[in-house]
Parts: structure tokens; sequence; C-alpha cells
């Protein structure tokens, strides 16, 4: 089936439903997503959304884009990390008009909380950092309010939505964007969206991982369409662990737990994160608290001598340390039950513990990927180390990479990424189909996705896909995880390609056209193929260490060399890499201590 | 531990009725019930079809009948179980195939209660104040995640397909008691009509199913009672 639009969202998480709200005004708009849109992964983030408004104490947002260069490890384009910042605080006030419930201040404002390297100058001794409360949340579900609150302003926008249609192709005519084609899931048919204007918000890709706390959709589809046409991935080698997940399971715990004042204890009891984070502790960002955790456990300090370590926020252990750290604060079993609803309601199904009374046995967990699909500040998609735009592709959100995460993202960003660029996208997107025409479709339009799908039906190894996929993900967590080193990450990207000559042969039980899902995971298990290898070809290249990406064999941060970002093509059955500059506006790296 | 999983399985393409099929696996106590649906579909039977993303019970996806009660699939154990479970599909709306139903009107019940703020007053350029108690006076029900294991729970939605049902009920609550909103009495009125609230019969069925342990009974009264007495 043919569609015409002028614009087309693909995905309906945080970016793509902002964006569908700022392009439906005045551009025709379609948002197609594999999913329901509330099930978007959106709705999974806890501890809050970072912006500068200063309800509770002095924040600046010259001052979190301070925090988010410097927690990047200097990787981020601080043109794109100061327009985040800047713009995080009038777009949280726009969220809160649409109606997102808040939690409040005894003054009535939006309250805010600690979270991981979000700082400010010590009053005291302005030459030191302090954390500083600038997270804006609804309880422990911060981003289930923010996915319902833009859902809702899209029914009453009335958005056109496709729902649960796959987008499983991109559509360039000369060098120029004009579409997507996707799977409708209920029927098996393929339709050509034709539009002047494509928007990727597909999000992330931890489910390459064998412990994450991704969605099982998270398999990063628009990132490996674009790359598979043509267009390069940028900095795929960061992907960060989120320190606090549930063990084994790799739920996640929000960091707002330690931004209450929580604590992480090793097996012998001690608060280790005092030795690795002397200033910030247990609020040190992710990348330096999951590599101290892992440390931990490598040195025999894991809790029982196993690998994993206990989160505290029993309020005898807390207040224990507010008082030795002389922190006047002080806080109840009722805050934790009332201020992490969510997490204590996680610990007693999946633990069977109450975080109110007994400590949690958590790991790192597989969390985002600070790399995507290059853009500019615009959120229009760049090709090359020039920054050429590709007109009429944006993207926003984890599947992008604009870039304000650089090494290593700080807690609360993604929420304020997805926001703050999903709009810009949605703006610009609504300026150039008011001047650009529509571009003719290319030759070819769902023959590619087609021949793919029949491809798959036709072959016989059924059920195989599974067994490929858990070898994946335990390749990449032994071998492409927190720690790195060349022999490991060399012989990942050749089990990878083993792995992908396997995927070749791989087929479906399920024959018929409704609601395939034994062929949509078969899909999704391509796409993470090609992004493995990509991460791992990419994290073998970089020979230094910086934010989430760790070398043992090169410890250091090498800006001589490496103060760059890394482009990723497909070149045949290869990669390609190439490099651009990153932009420095203000903030001269420095060591990264806290 | 060992168990027997039997699943209501149904492919319109290919099925002319539904019928039970059995698989017999090895997990463990701790196992989510997704996880050994999952080990079905990638080792044993790919045809095996069901809804699932965030894997711990946030984005709603995976409500299916358990063992005779509505329950999400990543949200409930092996242990509490047993060795024999059965599984299917949520009931009251129509099978797509297998544990996958039309999810269609439900939606179009939730889109009918006009779930978005209504207040056209200049909210200036910072936040719209509200204190904290008010904020808590609609805490509960911001929590839904529209699985519709209340309203697929009900025996008045079963009885009649009318019914808006509870989940678009705690929806309305959610902005009716929101100091910010200036909807309630279009909403009320939504809720006032034959299809609105007086179809529930205080079942309570809403409540067990709930995973997100919202009090659906308490909110529907309250809504009940906003239209009796005429307060919010």
């Amino acid at each position: 089936m043919y569609h015409r639009y002028d614009a087309v969202i693909v995905g309906a998480g945080g970016a793509g439903l902002m964006a569908a709200l700022q392009a439906s005004r005045q551009a025709r708009t379609a948002v197609l997503s594999k999913l329901y849109p509330t099930r978007s992964h959106t709705g999974t983030a806890q501890g809050g959304i970072g912006a500068a408004l200063g309800n509770v104490e002095e924040d600046r947002w010259e001052w979190h884009a301070f925090d988010t260069v410097k927690g990047s490890d200097y990787l981020a384009d601080q043109d794109a990390v100061e327009a985040m910042c800047r713009e995080a605080v009038d777009t949280v006030y726009e969220l809160e008009h649409m109606g997102l419930p808040f939690n409040r201040t005894r003054d009535g404002r939006i309250d805010q909380r600690r979270f991981g390297g979000h700082t400010r100058p010590d009053p005291k001794d302005p030459s030191k950092r302090i954390a500083v409360q600038r997270a804006c949340y609804a309880a422990d579900r911060t981003g289930h309010m923010i996915l319902q609150t833009l859902y809702q302003q899209c029914i009453k926008q009335g958005v056109t939505f496709y729902d649960e249609f796959q987008v499983v192709d991109l559509l360039l005519n000369d060098g120029v964007c004009c579409g997507v084609v996707a799977y409708e899931i209920a029927t098996g048919e393929l339709h050509v969206f034709h539009a002047k204007a494509v928007l990727f918000a597909t999000g992330g890709f931890g489910r390459m991982f064998k412990i994450t706390s991704n969605a099982h959709s998270l398999t990063g589809d628009g990132l490996a369409i674009a790359y598979r046409r043509g267009l390069p991935l940028e900095d795929m080698e960061f992907f960060q662990f989120h320190p606090t997940g549930i063990y084994r399971m790799g739920i996640l715990i929000t960091e707002g737990v330690r931004g209450e004042g929580g604590v992480l204890i090793n097996g012998k009891g001690e608060r280790f994160m005092e030795r690795y984070s002397p200033t910030l502790k247990d609020l040190a960002p992710r990348d330096i608290i999951s590599r101290a955790i892992y440390t931990e456990i490598r040195e025999g300090r894991g809790a029982n001598g196993k690998d994993f370590v206990y989160l505290d926020v029993t309020p005898a252990t807390v207040n224990r340390y507010f008082q030795q750290d002389g922190v006047d604060r002080r806080i109840t079993a009722h805050d934790v039950e009332t201020k992490l609803p969510d997490i204590a309601d996680f610990c007693r199904t999946y633990l069977g513990v109450d975080p109110a009374k007994q400590p949690m046995p958590i790991q790192p967990t597989a969390h985002y990927g600070m790399g995507g699909i290059p853009t500019n500040v615009e959120a229009q998609v760049v090709i090359d180390s020039r920054n050429t735009p590709l007109p009429g592709f944006y993207a926003a959100g984890e599947c992008a990479c604009v870039s304000v995460h650089g090494a290593n993202r700080l807690g609360t960003n993604s929420l304020v990424d997805i926001v703050v660029f999903g709009r810009r996208g949605g703006k610009k997107m609504v300026e150039y189909c008011q001047q650009a025409d529509l571009t003719p479709l290319p030759a070819e339009t769902d023959g590619p996705a087609r021949a793919e799908i029949e491809r798959i039906k036709a072959n016989r190894a059924t059920e195989a896909a599974g067994k490929i996929r858990a070898t994946m993900q335990e390749l990449m967590m032994d071998r492409v995880g927190i720690f790195r080193k060349e022999a490991d990450l060399s012989q990942a990207v050749s089990k990878i390609r083993a792995l992908k000559a396997e995927y070749e042969k791989v087929g479906v039980r399920d024959k018929s056209a409704r609601f395939n899902t034994d062929l949509l995971e078969t899909l999704e298990l391509g796409y993470l193929l090609d992004l493995a290898e990509v991460t791992a070809f990419s994290a073998l290249n970089r020979t230094e260490s910086r934010g989430a990406h760790l070398r043992e064999d090169f410890p250091d941060r090498d800006d001589a060399n490496w103060l760059k970002h890394t482009l990723a093509y497909l070149d045949g059955e290869n990669i390609r890499l190439d490099y651009k500059p990153v932009v420095i506006t203000k903030y001269e790296p420095q060591a990264r201590k806290y | 531990m060992r168990a027997t999983i039997k699943i209501l399985r149904f492919n319109p393409e290919v099925d002319k009725t539904s019928h039970w099929a059995e698989y017999q696996v090895d997990t463990e106590p701790n196992e989510q019930l997704l996880n050994v649906l999952h080990y079905i579909k990638w080792n044993l039977d790919g045809t095996l079809t069901l809804r699932r993303s965030c894997a711990h019970g946030i984005c709603g996806s995976d409500a299916m009948v358990v063992n005779g009660r509505n329950r999400l699939a990543c949200k409930v154990l092996m242990k509490y179980l047993g060795s024999s479970v059965t599984v299917e599909p949520i009931r009251g709306l129509r099978v797509i195939k297998d544990l996958v139903v039309d999810m269609e009107p439900f939606m179009a019940k939730y889109k009918s209660i006009m779930p978005y703020l209504i207040n056209d007053e200049d909210p200036g350029s910072r936040e719209r104040p509200q204190s904290p108690e008010e904020r808590e006076r609609f805490d509960d029900t911001t929590k839904c995640i529209l699985c519709a294991a209340c309203t697929t729970a009900c025996p008045s939605f079963w009885a009649n397909g009318e019914y808006v049902g509870p989940a678009a009920i705690v929806q309305a609550h959610r902005f009716i008691f929101d100091s910010r909103d200036r909807g309630a009495a279009e909403r009320l009125a939504v809720m006032n009509e034959w299809s609105g609230v007086w179809r529930c019969r205080t079942i309570f069925n809403c409540v067990e199913a709930c995973p997100r342990d919202i009090n659906v009974t308490k909110a529907i009264g309250e809504v009940k009672k906003a239209i009796l007495f005429d307060e919010v």
C-alpha cells in the first residue's frame, strides 16, 4: 500500500512524540511505531529529567552544561550540550504545562533531586563542586509520566499513528530522503510511506548484551537500517553500563536511590566509592561507578564472594553516612516507599527484598548507547566528517548521536535529549516541508525488504535465531563490556562475523502473514548483529580510554590522537572508519576527577 | 523445577478454533513466566505469539490470563505458579493470534474520556503551582500503564462491551482530581453516560488484576461520588 505524507516519524517514545507534536501542527504527519506508543522504552526511565530550574537551591544551565561536558569525558559537542541544557529549562516547564505530574516542593514548585555527576560550586569553597538538586522527578516513574503526557497531547492534537508498523527500510533517491518502507505487523503487508521528511526516533540497542536494562524491543532497527543504506554511525564504541541493575536480571534501579542517600557497599561492608571518588562518592558518573564495582568484584570484594555488590537505602545505613558526612538530612522508611515506590515494588517482586529494610544485590547492566546516527544540533542527519546534511532525514533520541553525551552520558540527560532534540527535529521538519518538494521515489521501493522477508521464510533452520542471539549477547558482555582489550575485541569481531554468516541460514517456523513475531525477531537479530560488529570494531580501533570505553591495554585518555568522533560506514562486507573533530566552545578538556 | 505450560493457541490463518498446546520446561523458581514463554518460543515452537517489551512490568504489553487470573507475564515468577501453569489471552477482546488480542476497542475507550489536561488559562513562563497535597490527590491513578488487565478482568465489561471499563475510569480520575485540570465537568458527563461508571458493580476484580497495585475500585467510587455530589 502507498501513503503520502509531508513528515513521517518512526518511533513513538519521547523523541518521536515530541517531534510529532511539533510537526503535526503545520505538516501532514504520520507516526509509525512497532509498539503501541505507550509501550515505548521512555516509559521505563525512572529518576528524573535534568534542568537547572533552581527550585530547591541555586543552579544555572551553564553548570549543567559543564557537568555534561565533563561527564562526557570531553567528547560531547559543546554547541549541542549548550543548546540542550539551556532549552532543558523551558522544556520542563512545557511538559508541566502539558500536565506532567511532577512531584512538588512545599511551595508548589517542581521538586528536584540529586543525580550522578550533577554539581554546583561549593558555596564554602567555589573551587570545589558538590552535588546539586537538578533532576525534576515524578516519584521514580518520570519517564512513564513523560511518555503518558506526550501521548495524551498527541491524542488531543489528533496526531495520526500507525501502531505496530515495523519500519524495515529507508528510501533515498539521489542523496535525498523520500520515505520509508514499513511492515504492518497485524497483516504482514508492506507499506510504502512517501514523504518529504523522515525522522528516526527508534531508540537504543541494549539487547546486544546479556545483562541489560533494555526492553526486548530495543534492537537498534533505525541505526541498522540507516547504516545498511550507507550512512555512518558515530561513536558506537561508547556504551554505558548503568551501575545498579538487579543482580542477574539487569532490571534498572534508578540512580535516584543514591540521590536520596543510598550507598554502594562491597562484600567487606565498605562504602567503597569513597576510595574511587572522594568528592561525589556514590553520586559519581556512571562509567566511574560501574568500573569501581567491577574492580571490587575482580579484587575479591564482591558480596558473598560473588559478582555483585549491595545498594543500601535502608534508613539506618543512609542516616549513619549522612551523619558521618555532616549532612543534616535524614530519611525514613516512608521516604523510601513514597519517593521510590516502583523500586520498592521491583525489589519485592523479583528479589523478595524490602529496600526499606534490606540492601539490594546489584551489578552493572548494559543501559545506553551514546553513539548513533550522527546529527547536527537541528537533528538533521549528517553523513560525513564535514557534517554535510542528508536532505529530508532527521534523527533524535538514543538512536541519534548529536553528540551531547560524548563518551559517557550523565543520568537524567537522556530524557533531556529526547524532549529537546525531538522538539528541535519536529520544528526543523516543518520548515523543510514548507520549502521542499516531494522527491520522487527511487525505482526500488519495497523490493529489497520483500526479498529479505521471503529469504528468511524460505530458510530451513527454524528456532535458530535464539541460539545466535544468546551467543552474541554473551560475547558482547564478556569481551566488549566494561573492561576491554585488543585480544578480546578482535576475537569478538571475528566471532560476530561468524555469527552473521550463520544468521544467513536462519529461518522461521511461523510462515503466516498475521502477527508474525518469529519473523520480526529474526529481522531484529539481523540489526543487532550489524550493530554489535560496529560496536566491537570501533572499540578495537580506539586505542585510548575515555568515558565508558576502557581499554586495559591503553588505560589513559589520549587527547592528542583521540579527541575526535568515530564514524563507521558499511563498505561492501567491511567497515570503513572515518573521524570528525569535537566541537569545543568554552570548556577546554581537563583531567576528569570527582 | 519442571513445569507443564498449557497455552491456549489460536491462529485464524490455520485454526478453526482455539486449542490447548502443552510444553514441558525445566525452569527456576525465580524465573519470570515471560522468560519461560520465551524459552518455548525460541527453542520449542517459534510460532508461539505474544506481545512483550520492557520485561519488568512498566510497558504493559504482556497482560494475559495465568492460572485463571490476569497477570503480566514479566511480573509473575514461576515459584508462585506451581508445576502446572495455564496461559490464555485476556478476555473480552478479539484474539488476533495466540496471546495477542485486538487492543483497538480498549484504546478507543481510553481516548473517549479525553485523557489529556484541559486548561486554557495562560500558565505563564514557569510551572503552574500545585501543592504536594494536591499532587497526592491523584497520585495512585497516574501509575496506570494501560495494560488492560483490569478491564479484561471485569465481568461487567464481559457482559457489556460498550462499558468504558475500569482502565478508562482510572485515566479519567487522574485528570478529574488534578487541581490544574478544568475539564472535570466534561469528563464526568462521559462517566455519567449509560456506558460509564454506573456499569461498575464493585466486584473488585480490577483491584486484584492491577499489576501496578492501583486501588481501581476506590478510584471508580470517587468518580461516582463526584457525579452524585458534584464535588471534586
